[in-house]
């Protein structure tokens, strides 16, 4: 057995049959899912998929690409609003989705620019990250004066856009998707997406950023421009996050500053480091989790603990369990296991 | 003329601010490298701790150094728990505060309410023209100068200072000269923490405590140290010069959320050109 | 010397505060030769590595590479123009396995299939196939060398500077090197950074002698040996210790 080295050497290898298969029966697993869940249970699972999206973002710069964006929730905000604004101003949703991401993507550029061409180090990039969604959170609120419109939005300031639209179906515009809908579309591009990042990691552009990650400076011995590929692996994931929130405006039809907030922010951080972020499974895993396990504690009574609750996590994960809860715990169990076998051998 | 005595006074308002909510993490993160998410909420504490104090019955004046001395004590009991452990992964500091950030706006919030809570001072106003200013707000931008001049001058003049310097350049040489570096260490842990204590105990006749007071501050706080550069207390009054001056005309002329978002642009930008800050060339100095 | 040197510094400089890491120095190399710098620890050899590489700027004093002035480039910039570099403490990719440390050397510029090749036929050459699958951070440190030089010559660059090559390895892998580094010198210009004579000797004609920051002396290999002021500085301190 090779021993766990973060370093997920067989990333850079063309996944097997076996993966295609695991993730073709995922795949049909989730589209059969629906028809045994009734609407509220679709709607709860939903927005796991999406959340995961966003996770999934996150964890793809901070465990490959080593760059700690603790702001992805800035390009999810981004994403819903700029949906929101779009589709509620044309009346059409297929463009505003793609709009929408491009314009977060667009952003992500340009602020990719300036800290990754800046050559600033990798803690301040964290932070810059953070307060730049922490801004546009107090920004988002400051506008429920009437003076803030795009088109004929009204912003709203703290209380968020309603009435944001579904997706409509692109062939047959007269029909929007219901939340089986939004469940069968999440469900479908999260899959995709993950495909997507796992083959992007056994092209050359991956295997580079896992280079990066393992060794910046041999990498740019070695002749690589190591900005180019930060950059390029930062303005794909501020389009994984959009997505995430266009969905999320879509299983909401709303949008609010929220989306922007620390305490989102945090939550991204909470799912990876529950997951771990040396796999791309782990964020999904840990988001469900956390999830599920809000759902089920009934949000209610769990509402106002939530950010207490978040808090206590956080510190101990870090204090305890330095890769991830569960790879944590699945070290945990490998070293009882030895001991165990050790003292009856 | 009296355009320009609005801007010296907005300017001279937000430079206190900027100082105020930035030199307590300028000493923990500009000098101990220790990302101290959690410094928004030692403010909110500290605005907390001054509302506490003026209800027991004692002046504000008072009320505020006994604000600044809790939070401080506060902020030892948080490095001996989770910040020493974590010295050198910086990273990890990051997260464990945000926990720790996220964990006492629930607690206060629980324990307070989200509503804000507030402290009289009554020391009425003065006009510049048409506009009327709070008099505090003068004793705000004195308490800023006035914690500015005394960290100066306890870290450039006193023994302790110059042994607290010795150990954040060299932390082993310093343990091998016999000092001992962890209790140095808790002890600007919470000198850092008094600074962000005494920032919220001031400015609570003008804001009110709240839950969410720390979250207005962090941001501010963190670009302007990070913009400030290596050298942390100069960095830091040289970046909320800069700072407060476009703060100042922006917010005069529209609002202050765009003055913010302007303030942000600008910090990005500069780190664009100066990466490594406003002091990132100067080797000497504090 | 035969034509243009490949690299020339002019007046070389580096201050780190108010210490001369590199204090003014010009050197020059030709096409094809196999160099040794030398010197006591802390003359400045690994300075003046990384800043022919653009790890580090230089102070001041321009650097020349086969015609083009790259004082100012940056280090992947200068990676392309074909200098590479074996830094002195192993710089490779820890987690990843030595077939994927080679590979990421060879694709700069190279398509699949002559990836593939390159690859491969380093690892024969190097003697890595058996290892292959195995993450370099579990290797012995020769063998983390050996990853790491290969690397190097994976880009086939026109330089090649090697710093410690020898560092950490059995006698038996010092000489397998010394023979490398002779063989591979017959179609790429080499600098090596050593301290070890014997296999110094194996492989130099020409040595530099770097002492606080300068050019100390350069001369055959031979005649450094014996000459006087080198004892002085270095050999003889080496001696008595």
């Amino acid at each position: 057995m090779r021993m766990g080295v973060p370093g997920l050497s067989a990333a850079g290898e063309r996944p097997g049959l076996l993966w295609w298969l695991a993730v073709a029966v995922a795949l049909t697993a989730l589209m059969i899912l629906p028809s045994f869940l009734n609407i509220a249970q679709q709607f709860n699972i939903s927005i796991v998929f999406i959340l995961a999206l966003l996770a999934l973002s996150m964890s793809f710069l901070w465990g490959y690409a080593g760059i700690l964006s603790f702001g992805q929730t800035a390009f999810f905000g981004l994403g819903g609003y700029g949906f929101a604004v779009l589709a509620l101003n044309l009346g059409e949703t297929t463009f505003s989705l793609f709009a929408a991401i491009l314009l977060a993507m667009l952003f992500a550029a340009v602020l990719g620019y300036f800290m990754i061409y800046g050559r600033i180090s990798d803690i301040y990039l964290s932070v810059i990250t953070l307060v730049v969604t922490l801004i546009f959170e107090k920004g988002m609120k400051s506008t429920s004066g009437e003076q803030y419109v795009i088109g004929k939005v009204r912003l709203n300031g703290q209380n968020g856009i309603p009435t944001v639209p579904s997706i409509k179906i692109p062939w047959h515009t007269a029909k929007e998707l219901g939340i089986d809908g939004v469940f069968y579309l999440s469900a479908a591009l999260l899959v995709l997406v993950y495909i997507g990042l796992r083959l992007l990691l056994t092209t050359p552009f991956g295997r580079v950023l896992v280079g990066i990650r393992e060794n910046t400076r041999r990498i740019e011995l070695l002749g690589y421009d190591s900005r180019r590929y930060k950059l390029a692996a930062f303005v794909i994931c501020g389009g994984i996050a959009a997505l995430a929130g266009v969905l999320f405006a879509v299983w909401n039809n709303f949008v609010a500053p929220e989306m922007f907030g620390l305490k989102r922010a945090a939550e991204v951080i909470v799912w990876v480091i529950v997951g771990g972020k040396t796999t791309l499974v782990g964020p999904i895993a840990g988001t469900a989790i956390v999830q599920m396990l809000k759902t089920n504690l009934g949000s209610q009574a769990v509402g106002e603990w939530l950010p207490l609750i978040l808090g206590v996590v956080l510190m101990l994960v870090v204090l305890l369990f330095r890769d991830g809860l569960l790879p944590g715990i699945g070290s945990a169990i490998a070293w009882l296991y030895r001991r165990v076998r050790g003292s009856a051998a | 003329m009296q355009l320009l005595a609005n801007y010296l006074y907005l300017i001279g308002y937000s430079f206190a601010i900027f100082v105020l909510i930035s030199l307590g993490l300028a000493v923990i993160f500009g000098m101990m490298r220790v990302i101290n998410l959690a410094q928004g909420e030692f403010i909110m504490l500290g605005a907390y701790a001054c509302v506490e104090a003026t209800k027991a019955g004692l002046p504000l004046w008072l009320a505020i150094i006994a604000a600044g001395l809790a939070v401080g004590a506060f902020g030892i009991v948080v490095e001996r728990l989770i910040i020493r452990f974590l010295y050198g992964r910086i990273l990890d500091t990051l997260l464990a505060t945000w926990g720790l950030s996220l964990f006492l706006v629930g607690g206060v919030t629980i324990v307070y309410g989200p509503q804000s809570e507030s402290v009289g001072a009554t020391l009425g106003n003065f006009q510049i023209g048409d506009i009327s200013y709070s008099r505090y707000t003068l004793i705000v931008i004195f308490v800023a100068v006035l914690s500015l001049v005394g960290t100066y001058a306890l870290w450039r003049f006193t023994r302790f200072g110059l042994i607290v310097r010795g150990t954040m350049q060299n932390a082993a040489m310093a343990n091998a000269m016999g000092i001992n570096t962890g209790l140095v260490y808790m002890l600007t842990f919470g000198f850092g923490s008094a600074l962000a204590g005494l920032a919220g105990a001031v400015l609570v006749p003008i804001v009110g405590a709240s839950p969410q007071l720390g979250l207005s501050y962090i941001a501010k706080a963190f670009i302007t140290v990070i913009a400030g550069g290596p050298l942390p207390l100069l960095g830091t009054s040289a970046a909320s010069a800069v700072f407060s001056t476009i703060d100042g005309i922006i917010s005069y002329h529209w609002s202050t959320v765009v003055s913010e978002v302007a303030v942000l642009l600008i910090a990005i930008v500069l780190l664009r050109l100066l990466p490594l800050g406003i002091t990132g060339r100067l080797r000497r100095g504090l | 010397m035969n034509g243009a040197p490949v690299l020339q510094t002019l007046g070389l400089e580096k201050r780190f505060g108010g210490v001369h890491a590199i204090a003014g120095v010009d050197f020059a190399l030709a096409e094809g030769e196999l160099r040794c710098l030398i010197g006591p620890n802390g003359a400045g050899k690994s300075t003046f590595f990384k800043m022919v590489t653009g790890q580090i700027p230089p102070t001041a004093g321009r650097i020349v590479f086969a015609g083009t002035d790259i004082t100012r480039a940056a280090a992947h910039e200068i990676g392309r123009l074909g200098i590479g570099i074996k830094n002195q403490v192993p710089d490779v990719f820890d987690g990843l396995t030595v077939r994927e440390n080679l590979w990421l050397a060879a694709r700069r510029g190279n398509a699949i299939a002559a990836t593939r090749q390159i690859v491969g036929e380093l690892m024969e050459r190097l003697q890595l196939t058996d290892i292959a699958h195995r993450p370099v951070g579990e290797l012995a440190h020769g063998q983390r060398q050996w990853v790491e030089i290969g690397m190097v010559l994976a880009r086939r660059p026109r330089l090649v500077l090697l710093d410690e090559p020898s560092a950490g390895m059995s006698l038996e892998e010092t000489n397998r090197t010394a023979a490398l580094i002779r063989e591979v010198n017959k179609s790429m210009t080499i600098v090596v950074v050593e301290h070890d004579m014997q296999f110094i000797r194996q492989i130099a004609t020409k040595v530099t002698v770097f002492h606080h920051g300068q050019i100390l002396v350069e001369d055959a290999f031979d005649r450094i040996m014996i000459n006087p002021t080198v004892r002085d500085v270095y050999l003889g301190r080496q001696a008595s210790a």
